[in-house]
């Protein structure tokens, strides 16, 4: 188990430093490094601390964000096909970004579209919690989610629908399509904080989703406060994935495909793939916005469509093996 | 001294009543079978007395918080749900979600893997066992749990006649330590055969039919009143035992 974290951590940091290598300023690894830590004048410490620095944080921490969301939603709901978007903050985040787009908010100042999606995303996990509230299970919270997340995306749909100016629909693809690409340091403040409140709660959700192992009414017998713990879940997802969204725009896959790759690795405890997970989805978002910069630098290539290609030959190799062994 | 004490009991499930006014002591020593047809309201009378159900009267254990609350009454559902394919002793080891970590922790899972007899299984992956096998890794895990009192749902269903005889007897065993045991049975010979008490619901929600020791509640007029059955009853040395062999009208 140790072995695991310390091989996730080393990963997580060699990704980290090759991003803040990467990119279409030809600096040298040693000398951007340098200028990061040194600062001094010119154009590269500026490269390095206002362009590459936040967009390294911002993959790790979005990417964090997602697989600990994705772990803790497999773990409550128990099933291994759960994933963040289920929940539907991610669509409703989405929703308010393009119409902050399509208003035209964001074309007066950048921070409006990811501000607009953060109070997205905050009325949507109002009104999933209002839509879930009372005695009902994990059935009611993923009915409700679905309820949510078609409502947004139809919404989100009708707006690009009769958007007049065709730049203003093109910027809403785009947006939908995810990209951690010109994020500044003020996106980083903006996303940070909501994604620090989602790592407490869903962090602290271990011991609670290993007795949901046994089902909820054995869990509940074991003192488990289901009631809580649910708050906890939807709560937390919403601040991690909807902050993550709110600066990114949508990327799938990563909260689904990372805890499956884990579970094996992590005795299939869902406590302990709740870190692993955490650790395993930054190293793969940042991975991922690698490949972007290196693949097409030439090109604008979307963060959500390398992450949705990774994410295919992942699950086919996984159907693969449950063929093997007979099983899932 | 009592470990549970349920005064008044009365539950609705949507909208239809399940138990009325069920008043129920079980003390230390006991190994209390509770019995009643199907739809009796065996499983709702012990969910509601750990407080898992919304209900009316008292119960002394739902009055507790959770937490305290799973350090006093283990509870084995009926639903033998394992979600991911956990090893056998990190299942067990579950049973100890209630208590503080500690030293103690350990000894407890030993103590339940090997009154269980699962040592052999200990490093199984819990999903891939057999119904039955999996069965008696759920009901270690309860035993993990250390609890004055344990309250069980039919966990004798699907184990095979080894199983089953030597879950009694593990129960009977704590009972004999001074704990208290509440569980629901459908086979009236091994309640019979094994249980200090039993007590019988009425079908229909009305409540207790007979509360004693099982020698003088099982009588030929209760089992065709309750269960609608007739039974041979056998006298053996090693206690009464009860087979039933028709069914009569109720």
């Amino acid at each position: 188990m140790t072995r695991l974290a310390a091989a996730l951590i080393v990963l997580v940091a060699a990704l980290f430093s090759a991003s803040l290598v990467t990119g279409p300023a030809s600096i040298g690894a040693a000398e951007g490094l340098r200028a990061l830590i040194l600062g001094g004048d010119g154009p590269v410490p500026m490269v390095m601390r206002e362009i590459r620095l936040p967009r390294a944080i911002l993959g790790a921490t979005i990417g964090a964000g997602l697989g600990l969301a994705g772990a803790a939603l497999q773990g409550y709901l128990r099933n291994p096909l759960a994933e963040p978007g289920l929940i539907g903050v991610t669509g409703t985040a989405t929703l308010g970004a393009v119409l902050a787009i399509h208003g035209g908010l964001s074309a007066l100042t950048p921070l409006a579209t990811p501000a607009a999606a953060l109070i997205g995303a905050g009325l949507g996990v109002a009104l999933l919690m209002s839509l879930a509230a009372g005695q009902g299970g994990a059935l009611m919270l993923i009915l409700a989610g679905i309820a949510l997340a078609q409502l947004a995306a139809a919404l989100s749909a009708l707006v690009l629908n009769l958007s007049p100016n065709p730049y203003a629909a093109q910027e809403i693809v785009f947006w939908m399509m995810g990209s951690l690409a010109d994020r500044s340091m003020l996106h980083v403040a903006l996303a940070l904080p909501a994604m620090a409140v989602g790592w407490v709660l869903l962090l602290t959700t271990g011991r609670a989703l290993d007795a949901l192992t046994l089902g909820e009414d054995a869990a509940a017998g074991m003192g488990v406060n289901l009631a809580r713990l649910r708050w906890q879940i939807v709560l937390g997802t919403a601040a991690a994935v909807g902050g993550g969204a709110a600066v990114a725009g949508g990327i799938g896959f990563v909260g689904l495909v990372v805890p499956h790759l884990l579970r094996p690795l992590t005795g299939a405890r869902p406590a302990a793939l709740l870190w692993s997970s955490a650790l395993g989805g930054a190293a793969l978002l940042l991975a991922a916005d690698i490949a972007v910069r290196v693949t097409f630098p030439e090109r604008d290539l979307k963060l959500g469509v390398v992450t949705a290609l990774i994410g295919v030959p992942l699950f086919l190799h996984m159907l693969a093996r449950a063929r093997r062994e007979g099983g899932p | 001294m009592t470990l549970l004490t349920l005064d008044r009991l009365t539950v609705s499930l949507r909208g239809r009543r399940v138990l009325s006014d069920l008043s129920l002591d079980v003390r230390e020593g006991e190994f209390v079978g509770l019995l009643g047809p199907n739809g009796a309201g065996k499983t709702t009378l012990m969910r509601a007395a750990l407080g898992l159900v919304p209900f009316e009267g008292t119960s002394s254990l739902a009055a507790l918080p959770p937490r305290l609350r799973a350090r006093r009454a283990a509870w084995l559902p009926q639903a033998r749900e394992i979600a991911w394919p956990i090893s056998v002793e990190r299942l067990v080891a579950l049973g100890r979600t209630p208590h503080a970590p500690g030293p103690a922790d350990r000894a407890a899972v030993e103590a339940a893997l090997a009154r269980m007899d699962l040592g052999a299984l200990r490093h199984r992956t819990a999903t891939r066992l057999s119904g039955g096998e999996q069965a008696r890794v759920l009901i270690a895990r309860a035993l993990a749990q250390e609890t004055p009192l344990l309250v069980a749902d039919e966990p004798t269903a699907g184990l095979d006649p080894a199983h089953q005889l030597a879950a009694m007897a593990s129960f009977a065993g704590l009972a004999a330590e001074g704990r208290g045991v509440l569980v629901s049975l459908h086979d009236l010979g091994l309640a019979a055969q094994s249980c200090t008490r039993v007590v019988v619901l009425a079908p229909g929600g009305v409540g207790v039919a007979a509360d004693g020791p099982p020698e003088a509640v099982l009588t030929p007029d209760l089992l065709a009143r309750v269960f609608g059955i007739e039974a041979v009853r056998v006298e053996t040395p090693r206690g009464p035992m009860l087979q039933p062999v028709a069914v009569v009208g109720r």
